[in-house]
């Protein structure tokens, strides 16, 4: 549970929400990350596009504290982040494609279990808010198994910022949802921006992720082979990411 | 954050509430240990062997292999929806999520032997009120440390292909000590023996329980680690 202080040289500058540096993992013989950097100020919102094993889902593992890197640091809110470094995770919110509930319990008593592992010292308030946020307030009752995929999505990300979290990763959220399901995702991860909460999230869909970000990276083969914020429109960007991935 | 123990009991009280309502492992791991009973029952030879040197062996190899059929389920309700991921990200400590993970087997694993002994009793036709007090002994301390073991290498087991074919390899070259000792105290108990002759597998016990309750509290956090 060590955290070190990062020297930024300029009193002046905050340090970053959420900054990445030279980031390297592989398994086995497979290098999944080969160096990646970038950082993020508060109400910033990455997306990284990338085609299969190009390393997303290991780059958003790292930066959950879920996977350990090879090489590099992940620095939050200007302290680096150690393996094992529980108030880290408490500045992590995650979600991804499956939805890291039970299905043999409820939606509220999901959420308060996760609200007693938080320590929340207001889990059923905090939980009554956060289901109703995501328009579940009249499902609390029911079991997760009874749900639609994209009901189970929201109650996921009610899961995800139960807590409050200045960071929220997102490993393809669209994935298998609806469309009335998917524009209760968008309008949720809005408003995440306008929370001035950092977010990374990473997709396969260009549409999706271009209209929720601030910054763009294209990630091919463990690295960034563009980083930078959100800049022409999306057809010149997909341009970009086929020329990037052809043959990836 | 949660502390230790408070993180435990609120993972055990889920896992246990998970149970509850499906009964699953719990159904199944009673009609496991009915059917061995019965099996046994019927296949001894009261002649060949007499009862009370056979029933040992037979009440210890049913609570190991029902207990095994519970400890599976331990880790691998975490596998669906991945929620092990949920709980590796939340703040509480992986000695919590160990001790946690424990208590609820523990629960289910009494749970069985509660109901298994007055089976075992009626196959067998065991006066078990007699010696019944140190027999809870013995069963207390066996299934502690068999729970310890059982669930690090459930831990380890979930993410293994054949997660339900690993978990008796793992785990049962560490059990025969606790499983010898208690088939050895089981055995004196039944024969009516002196408390002398039973102190040192009791101490065996005891430190084995001791040993691998601090060991897989230590290997838990690295176990989880990809």
């Amino acid at each position: 549970m060590t955290a070190a202080r990062v020297e930024t040289g300029d009193r002046a500058t905050p340090a970053p929400a959420l900054e990445v540096r030279g980031l390297t993992r592989s398994f086995g013989r497979v290098r999944a990350l080969r160096g990646v950097d970038f950082a993020l100020a508060s109400g910033e919102a990455l997306a990284v596009f990338g085609p299969n094993g190009a390393g997303k889902t290991t780059l958003l593992r790292i930066l959950a504290g879920l996977l350990g890197a090879d090489r590099g640091e992940v620095v939050v809110g200007g302290e680096k982040l150690a393996r094992g470094d529980v108030r880290h995770r408490r500045r992590i919110g995650m979600i991804s494609h499956h939805s890291l509930l039970y299905d043999g319990l409820t939606a509220r008593e999901n959420l308060e279990f996760y609200g007693r592992l938080y320590g929340l010292p207001d889990g059923p308030a905090a939980t009554r808010r956060a289901l109703d946020a995501v328009g579940l307030g009249d499902r609390a009752a029911s079991p997760v198994a009874t749900f639609s995929r994209g009901m189970v999505q929201r109650l996921a990300i009610a899961r995800a910022l139960l807590h409050d979290p200045e960071i929220v990763l997102l490993d393809e959220p669209f994935t298998g949802l609806d469309q009335q399901a998917a524009a209760t995702l968008r309008d949720l991860l809005g408003r995440l921006r306008l929370e001035r909460r950092t977010v990374v999230l990473v997709t396969h869909n260009l549409d999706e992720g271009l209209e929720l970000s601030t910054h763009v990276a294209i990630l091919v083969g463990g690295r960034f082979v563009e980083c930078g914020p959100k800049t022409g429109d999306t057809a010149a960007y997909r341009a970009r990411y086929a020329q990037a991935t052809a043959g990836a | 954050m949660p502390s230790t123990l408070a993180a435990a009991w609120t993972i055990a009280s889920k896992d246990l509430l998970l149970e509850f309502r499906s009964r699953t492992a719990f159904l199944a791991s009673l009609v496991f240990t009915a059917l061995v009973l019965a099996i046994f029952n019927f296949a001894r030879d009261p002649t060949a062997v007499s009862t009370t040197d056979m029933a040992p062996g037979i009440l210890w190899i049913t609570f190991t292999f029902a207990g095994l059929l519970g400890l599976n389920r331990a880790f691998a309700l975490e596998r669906e929806n991945r929620t092990l991921d949920g709980l590796l990200l939340s703040p509480a400590s992986r000695t919590g999520l160990y001790l946690g993970k424990a208590l609820a087997n523990l629960v289910f694993v009494a749970s069985i032997e509660a109901v298994a002994l007055p089976l075992f009793a009626l196959f067998f036709n065991m006066p078990l009120l007699r010696v019944l007090v140190p027999l809870a002994a013995v069963i207390a301390l066996a299934t502690v440390g068999f729970v310890a073991v059982g669930t690090l290498m459930s831990a380890i087991a979930v993410n293994t292909r054949f997660a339900e074919l690993m978990l008796p390899v793992l785990m049962l070259p560490f059990l025969m000590p606790p499983i010898t000792s208690a088939v050895q105290v089981t055995a004196r108990l039944f024969g009516g023996r002196p408390f002398s002759e039973v102190a040192a597998w009791l101490k065996l016990l005891v430190g084995y329980d001791v040993v691998f309750i601090v060991l897989c509290i230590l290997i838990f956090e690295h176990i989880l680690d990809e």
